[in-house]
């Protein structure tokens, strides 16, 4: 698993690959927890290239989001790939985080209306 | 033999003990279990002292001098080992609350039901040996794989080991643990005019914390089911309760159906959990249950959709949680939906156990010397008349 982020202004650009399973998913938030310092108020996450999460997975990604969510920031995953959508569909996440088609989408998800 | 396990029955209505000696008198013939009486919180806990012996106590609630949940809270004082379990009146979840917060085990309703006694009273003692267990064999073990054995312990002492049988329809369910992670379990709940309740579920997370997680989700289920006959509402109070303080983020998916099986009618709500399917007499199938809702746990307030369907005779329900479907074989490849479909294309089953094994050794075959991640759990449900 690996996790790249730029910042762009107030936006968090971030792209994970590879697996969040049990073995990764510490690694996970805690790298998206270090970048999300107190000055980012938009986070988006592209998945077009990670091929597994689990529940663990899934329970990082709502923690990562509820934290964001006591500050009035904003979260939007994007890329998500058929078989990680349905993960997040199944669970009823994607009625509660926004899952977005690409980048674009995504960012103007987030946009502070 | 064995010592007959030491149970304290703590009720300020005299009649109780006399019904609690005839209604158990084969388990206290055969040595199994000891009953002590006490009539309010004071007598019992002066009991728990007298008798270190005693492992388990059955506490009414509303007693004079001491009440139920004033003991709860002390019982730990004299020794945090003991298993309490509340019996509240019908649907009183107010009550059955605030014992769970106060660290009751489980919980039973008036008027007593003798069997369900029977079996919560195992599960409790059962709970209490793999524990002890656990944690006997803490010196062995480091510190993270003896949190995860003590989960385990508590994750396999909830589930029920008995099923229900008749005429016309059979329950079996099995849950395959994976080595280190997972929370998966599966209940049955024998509800008013004999309709069942069937519960399965994966609870985020792992060692103590899920396992404490899955116990609370547990109860509250049974509770909320007990007092209420539609599962949408149940899936909507569970939500709300476990949202009251989920400092952990932590969440389970979980469906819920009751069976009528008079008409053979199984009614139920989703909360983001796989659908099930049901396997027809012709081998053919359907999936229901497609509308989730969100997972319980994540977020309060929401409201989940309720749905019927009718089994017919000779059809099968299989619930099933991810494990199933995304166990992988030694390339990474998922079991999938399916092949759980293809299963019984061939052949439908003609009994739950059968089929519910049928589940098992598939996946088996399939992930061959590939390692289990999660946990693999079947519920199957077959309405033979």
């Amino acid at each position: 698993m690996e996790v790249r982020t730029e910042q762009e202004d107030d936006v968090l650009v971030t792209t994970v690959n590879g697996r969040i399973d049990s073995a990764t998913v510490s690694e996970f938030q805690h790298l998206m927890e270090r970048a999300i310092t107190d000055d980012i108020r938009r986070v988006i996450v592209d998945f077009e290239n990670l091929s597994y999460i689990n529940s663990a997975g899934l329970r990082a990604v709502l923690v990562i989001t509820k934290n964001l969510w006591t500050r009035n920031a904003k979260l939007a995953l994007h890329s998500l790939q058929p078989s990680i959508q349905e993960v997040f569909s199944i669970a009823g996440f994607d009625k509660i985080i926004q899952v977005c088609a690409d980048k674009a989408e995504a960012l103007d998800a987030t946009q502070e209306k | 033999m064995t010592e007959p396990r030491k149970i304290l029955v703590v009720d300020d209505e005299p009649d109780l003990e006399r019904l609690m000696l005839q209604r158990m008198r084969r388990e206290i013939r055969r040595g199994k279990f000891h009953f002590t009486f006490a009539g309010n919180g004071i007598e019992a806990l002066a009991a728990l002292n007298k008798d270190p012996e005693i492992e388990m106590v059955l506490s009414d609630i509303n007693m004079p001098e001491m009440d139920g949940l004033t003991l709860l809270e002390q019982i730990p004082k004299v020794d945090p080992n003991i298993r309490s379990v509340i019996v509240s009146a019908y649907g009183d979840m107010k009550n059955i609350r605030t014992a769970m917060n106060r660290g009751a085990f489980d919980f039973v309703t008036k008027p007593l039901d003798f069997d369900d006694l029977r079996v919560t009273i195992d599960r409790t003692l059962r709970h209490l040996e793999m524990l002890r267990e656990a944690l006997q064999s803490r010196d062995k073990l480091v510190a993270l794989e003896n949190e995860l054995s003590v989960g385990r312990a508590m994750q396999q002492a909830i589930l029920p080991t008995s099923f229900p049988e008749s005429q016309t329809y059979q329950v079996f369910a099995n849950m395959e643990p994976a080595r280190d992670v997972g929370g998966d379990f599966f209940d049955i709940l024998h509800l008013p005019d004999d309709r069942i309740g069937l519960s399965i579920a994966d609870v985020s997370g792992k060692g103590v914390p899920a396992a404490l997680f899955m116990m609370s989700s547990r109860t509250l289920l049974k509770g909320a089911a007990v007092g209420r006959t539609s599962p949408s509402e149940v899936l909507q109070e569970v939500n709300d309760l476990l949202n009251e303080n989920n400092e952990t983020s932590m969440f389970v998916t979980l469906f819920f159906a009751i069976f009528d099986p008079a008409s053979g009618m199984l009614t139920f709500a989703n909360a983001g959990h796989n659908p099930p399917l049901i396997i027809h007499a012709d081998g053919s199938h359907t999936q229901f249950g497609t509308t989730a809702g969100v997972a319980l746990g994540v977020v309060p307030g929401i409201e989940y959709t309720q749905q019927q369907i009718r089994l017919q005779s000779g059809d099968m329900a299989v619930f099933y949680t991810d494990g199933v479907t995304e166990a992988e074989n030694e390339d990474q490849e998922q079991f999938g939906l399916e092949q759980l479909t293809t299963l019984f294309s061939e052949s439908a089953p003609t009994s739950a156990k059968e089929a519910n094994h049928a589940v098992f050794r598939a996946v088996e075959a399939f992930s061959g010397n590939a390692p289990q991640f999660d946990d693999i759990t079947c519920l199957t449900l077959y309405r033979s008349g």
